[in-house]
């Protein structure tokens, strides 16, 4: 039987690992190659990795730190932040990485995620989509949460599938890192509108997020930050509350 | 010395690091001419069975490989290189793969469950093998695949593992040199690792 997954992001900036709340206020919290090792050691079943600043910046995703991960860290390994062309995926992939992370550049084109997805196969796009509920409604946000796009949620979801992706990862901007749970109805809107995988991110404060999420919806994955960031809570710990509670996780 | 074979499909990386890791000796093979010299080989590979099996017949690699295997020394196909080692495949039309052990390639007969079959799942032993030496059979592996073996002869099946239905996840050949592993024991952690450990100590008995 399929497993769930426990997907610790890292963020980067500066070669540093940080984590701020609702994509701002950045704190660092410490070597990205060091928390990967740690995590690898705890078993997390993926690791991805967000350069928050490449597209703001107009620069290339940051490599060195996949493949250093790469070299120690034997779990499938998602890279996102700045990615533009074919040659940009190309290059992640031939660091190390597994999946790539595609966010901003999914809106502006679409030739992007199709020629992604029969050059490297589906399973290797993903697609990353930040989110704020305003006035009731989804607004779909670009350039780490900086401008608002027009698609709607489940627009740009069956879009993206229908163009070969192979993923969805969807980050609720206004719980980011305010760890008061995931957005429930957000990962239920998504899951219902396409077949693909979704992986959760935003929200995550204790063991008991997790569980519900995984009870409440059909969502692949769950992703997190500041619940192993900040406090005395690691995967270890996560991973045994959340089998106790009826959560499959993978045996190890 | 493992080769593991370049024909242009997908990450040599991972498996190349793995074995780096574990201190065992490998190389990127690139030409057909060097498949001979090794003590083991590797087919790694993702993407679609008809274009892979093109690059390696382009790049002159089919019939080194099969006389690799011939001569009994130890080949492992991961994946896309797994499925490589069947008759044929029905990826994009009916292709010829390197008919080491028998049967074909179709996609996944899921109903309710989404294609591609990704994440970790679970094995199950049906005809033991020392692939598996030394590993935790309750452990989950790390799948990414859309199509499955489909074993003429069910003695050639190592291992199944469920999604909807159950599908060959490691098969042999009988005399058990060419191995084939449809998840990814190059990403599949500790578990994982010790698969790789056991394929470079096979034929050194």
């Amino acid at each position: 039987m399929l497993k769930q997954r426990l997907i610790p992001t890292l963020l980067l900036r500066n070669g540093r690992m940080v984590k701020g709340v609702q994509f701002d206020n950045y704190r660092d919290t410490g070597d990205p190659v060091f928390a990967s090792k740690v995590y690898n050691a705890q078993y997390v079943d993926e690791l991805v990795f967000l350069d928050i600043d490449a597209t703001n910046e107009s620069r290339p995703t940051n490599r060195e730190i996949i493949a250093r991960v790469s070299k120690e860290c034997f779990m499938p390994l998602t890279i996102g932040g700045g990615i533009k062309s074919i040659d940009d995926i190309r290059e992640l992939l031939l660091v190390g990485a597994d999946k790539v992370t595609i966010n901003s550049a999914a809106y502006d084109d679409e030739n992007l995620i199709s020629e992604g997805a029969q050059m490297f196969g589906s399973q290797c796009i993903v697609i990353g989509i930040d989110v704020k509920l305003e006035n009731g409604a989804y607004v779909l946000y670009k350039k780490s949460g900086r401008e608002a796009c027009s698609i709607s949620l489940i627009d740009h979801i069956k879009k993206m599938e229908a163009l070969g992706a192979g993923e969805f990862f969807i980050n609720n901007i206004t719980r980011d890192g305010v760890m008061k749970g995931y957005d429930l109805d957000l990962i239920k809107l998504a899951t219902d509108n396409t077949n693909c995988p979704v992986i959760a991110c935003g929200g995550a404060g204790n063991f008991m997020h997790l569980v519900e999420a995984y009870k409440a919806t059909n969502v692949s994955g769950l992703a997190m930050a500041s619940i192993f960031h900040f406090g005395d809570n690691n995967p270890i710990r996560a991973r045994a509350h959340m089998k106790n509670n009826g959560v499959n996780l993978k045996e190890v | 010395m493992i080769g593991i074979i370049n024909y242009g499909m997908g990450n040599l990386s991972s498996v190349k690091n793995v074995l780096e890791y574990l201190d065992i000796d490998a190389v990127i093979v690139d030409s057909p001419n060097d498949v001979a010299s090794m003590s083991h080989l590797i087919i790694p590979g993702v993407g679609s069975f008809a274009k892979a099996m093109d690059n390696l017949q382009t790049k002159g690699f089919v019939s080194e490989i099969q006389a690799f295997a011939e001569s009994g020394k130890p080949v492992l196909g991961i994946c896309l290189g797994m499925q490589l080692l069947a008759d044929k495949g029905m990826e994009h039309g009916e292709s010829a793969g390197l008919g080491l052990i028998s049967g074909t390639v179709e996609l996944l007969p899921t109903e309710k469950l989404p294609i591609p079959h990704m994440g970790w799942n679970g094995i199950n032993t049906r005809n033991d093998h020392p692939i598996l030496a030394g590993v935790k059979r309750s452990a989950d592996f790390y799948f990414v695949h859309s199509f499955a073996f489909v074993a003429t002869n069910p003695q050639n099946i190592v291992t199944s593992t469920a999604y909807e239905l159950d599908f060959p996840s490691i098969v042999a050949n009988e005399r058990g040199n060419v191995i084939g592993i449809q998840f990814h024991p190059e990403k599949s952690q500790k578990q994982g690792l010790k698969i790789m450990e056991n394929f470079s100590n096979l034929g050194n008995a």
